[in-house]
């Protein structure tokens, strides 16, 4: 293993994992807010977002799914020792996959969970170009006041994805430090 | 290089912490690093066999502590899994496996690794010992038939 | 109908603050330290850990000492303790065929290769008090030693296993389920099984494993073997790329040989149960081994008579004694709107059968 991939953890883990933590929390419950997250430093091109996600969210028990060119040896290393995450090839057993929009596409084969269990589903972590407030597709529902905005890379698939509910999957984007969420509670309305 | 790492790390974390700690003391060595990962405490699941031989099971916890760590003047890296709560044994065997993937390995072996290994056999072959000597041959006296 | 209760703190703190002077018992005896626990009650700091389902002898011992010994409080406090730990992983499965026996018998091979080694047991006590433990400070004689080799004995059940006599296990390293991180399904298999036996309570498997000896899902077990000793245990490092052993643990391993007539599916041989638990817990591995074997029926073909130990619902529901204690124990707890609706639910139909009494006796000639 390269020294460097032993790098770029929380230095702090209780108290940074604890904010990070918090931040996704509320940009899950509040879908449209746009969080600034602070601690990880993961190899490129995994953003300081998606690393903050990753060292917060998943551990030995959530296999991770890294699309397209999220998949490389520096990266795998970084999660194995980071988080312990076990690394899947195969979507149907992600718990958390992390790639650009186009590296995830087609959807249709990440789990949606099942009646019983809505919860055992995929949560997908978007890469984004950027990450601006009050822009993009209308959202609304659970956790939003009236009407919220969010720069989505698509709209249709997010609206089937809601039709799903209480099944489905959910999205975090991120865009350098900057993380939003889009649960699949939330109604796209378009642009 | 991998078999000898993993002998000598696996001796260390089978070492009674106060045996570690003390030896680690009598060699006066402080090198100077920094962590990876500080010395943190979990549960590692211990996996038994059904029947001793067949597929896997879940047992149980062993809380396990573990840290790595880098020297300062060599930038070598070493890495600790100890079971138990102890940071100290922890950080000790991560500075044991760094130090001796350098060229101070041989102040390190006969000051803690060769006291560590002898310990652990004295004690191995005190148990056997003792074990034996309540090893019992059952004479057949009678052998009951059905009547 | 449920509504919540306030008040009480200063009685709470009360009570706290009386328990701990109560835990320390009399101040003119000396105190327990942890060491004399783990190392002077070692058998109940094994159970402790056993169905506290984590392998820590100190903090078993601490528990123990909180608890004021009460072994199911501190398996609680143990239970509560492990789910603050961040799980770093899985051992590789322990190899038990490497241990190093201090205790090994078997009650149906009489010549088996290693020896039979009886170990510290209680087997062949008299059970009688001893005085002599009540007198402190003299140190027991040291046991004798004699030569042996300490090298690894081979299960007993591999003998039968080459003739072709007893049924081999299966064997692949598909991941196990784990309940402590998913709700238990029914049917489990048995490896879900095995795992929930190995933490369920030691009285509970007692029972019904004594069950099954006196005929209900009679299944007629002999100890092919009982051992006890440490074990490695090791794990992959995924930043190393290699396993390293990460400590060493004592269980008890038992095996039992159980007659098998048979099935549809199954040619006639001997079956097996199997038990393994942390620490010296026999009474507990050859219970386990039991009920493994009981609940077995279905994947050998065999009968279901109905009988308790069968039941695979019935068992794993039962067995933990920390979900058992929370029910149980939590109907000591304020109910008092609860049962303030029941007591207005017994009056009313109280009255009304008053009532209708009374109207009966007013009217003679109906009730003639």
């Amino acid at each position: 293993m390269s020294a460097d991939t032993l790098q770029g953890g929380f230095a702090d883990a209780p108290r940074e994992a604890a904010r990070a933590f918090r931040a996704c929390l509320d940009v899950m419950a509040r879908p449209g807010t746009i969080a600034e997250v602070s601690g990880a430093v993961p190899p490129a091109p995994l953003s300081i977002g998606a690393g903050v996600i990753l060292l917060t969210l998943c551990d030995p028990d959530t296999p991770v799914y890294l699309a397209g060119r999220m998949d490389s040896p520096e990266i795998r290393q970084w999660i194995s020792f980071h988080a312990g995450a076990p690394i899947t090839e195969t979507r149907a057993e992600a718990s958390f996959a992390f790639g650009t929009w186009e590296a995830l596409l087609p959807l249709a084969e990440f789990p949606i969970g099942s009646a019983e269990y809505p919860d055992r589903s995929t949560t997908l972590v978007v890469a984004l170009d950027r990450l601006e407030p009050d822009m993009g597709a209308r959202i609304s529902g659970p956790g939003i006041r009236d009407v919220a905005r969010l720069p989505l890379p698509d709209t249709e698939a997010f609206q089937d994805n809601h039709l799903l509910y209480p099944q489905g999957l959910d999205f975090f984007f991120t865009a350098g430090a900057r993380i939003a969420a889009l649960p699949r509670s939330t109604k796209v309305e378009g642009v | 290089m991998t078999k000898k790492r993993q002998t000598w790390m696996g001796l260390l974390a089978r070492a009674p912490s106060e045996r570690v700690i003390a030896l680690w003391d009598g060699i006066g060595k402080a090198p100077e690093f920094s962590w990876a990962r500080m010395p943190e405490t979990g549960g590692v699941m211990v996996r038994g066999r059904m029947g001793g031989t067949g597929d896997a099971f879940n047992m149980g916890e062993v809380t396990v502590t573990r840290c790595a760590l880098r020297l300062e003047t060599c930038g070598t890296t070493g890495h600790a899994y100890v079971q138990g709560r102890s940071r100290r044994h922890a950080e000790i065997a991560a500075l044991a496996d760094a130090l001796l993937q350098t060229d101070e390995a041989a102040t390190i072996e006969t000051g803690l690794l060769d006291p560590l290994q002898r310990e652990e056999e004295a004690r191995r072959a005190r148990r056997a010992a003792k074990a034996a000597a309540t090893k019992v041959d059952f004479f057949t006296m009678v052998r009951g038939e059905d009547a | 109908m449920y509504v919540a209760v306030k008040g009480g703190e200063k009685a709470i703190d009360n009570a706290h603050a009386w328990l701990a002077e109560e835990r320390r018992g009399d101040p003119q005896v000396p105190e327990l330290s942890l060491a004399q626990i783990r190392e002077q009650m070692a058998l109940a700091v094994n159970r402790v850990m056993s169905e506290g389902s984590l392998y820590d002898p100190d903090l078993a011992a601490l528990a123990i000492k909180q608890s004021r010994g009460d072994l199911i409080e501190a398996i609680f406090l143990i239970r509560a303790y492990r789910t603050t730990l961040p799980r770093f992983g899985a051992t590789r499965p322990i190899e038990t065929g490497e241990m190093r026996c201090e205790r090994r018998v078997s009650a149906t091979f009489k010549d088996l290769p290693g020896g039979q080694i009886l170990g510290p047991t209680f087997d062949y006590t008299h059970r009688l008090l001893d005085f002599k433990l009540a007198a402190e400070g003299e140190a027991p004689q040291p046991a004798e030693e004699a030569e042996g080799s300490a090298g690894p004995v081979p299960h007993v059940t591999e003998f039968l296993n080459r003739d072709g006599l007893i049924e081999s296990e299966a064997r692949d390293e598909a991941v196990p389920p784990d309940l402590t991180r998913a709700p238990l399904e029914l049917p489990a298999n048995r490896a879900l099984r095995l795992q929930s036996l190995t933490r369920g309570d030691e009285g509970f498997l007692l029972g019904l494993a004594y069950s099954t000896q006196r005929g209900y899902a009679r299944n007629h077990a002999f100890v092919g073997e009982l051992r006890i000793g440490a074990v490695a245990i090791e794990m992959d490092i995924p930043e190393l790329g290699f396993a390293v052993e990460i400590g060493e643990i004592t269980v008890t391993e038992c095996e039992t040989v159980n007659q098998f007539k048979g099935s549809k599916t199954e040619p006639p041989q001997f079956t097996r149960g199997y038990g393994l638990v942390f620490g010296q817990t026999e009474r507990k591995a050859i219970s386990m081994a039991l009920v493994d074997r009981a609940l077995r029926w279905r994947e050998l073909g065999e009968e279901n008579q109905g009988a308790p130990a069968q039941d695979e619902e019935f068992v794993l529901s039962h067995a933990d004694n920390i979900q058992a204690t929370g029910f149980l124990e939590h109907i000591k707890l304020p109910h008092y709107v609860d049962f303030q609706s029941e007591l207005e639910l017994i009056r009313k139909i109280r009255a009304e059968a008053e009532a209708y009494q009374a109207a009966q006796s007013k009217t003679p000639e109906a009730a003639e």
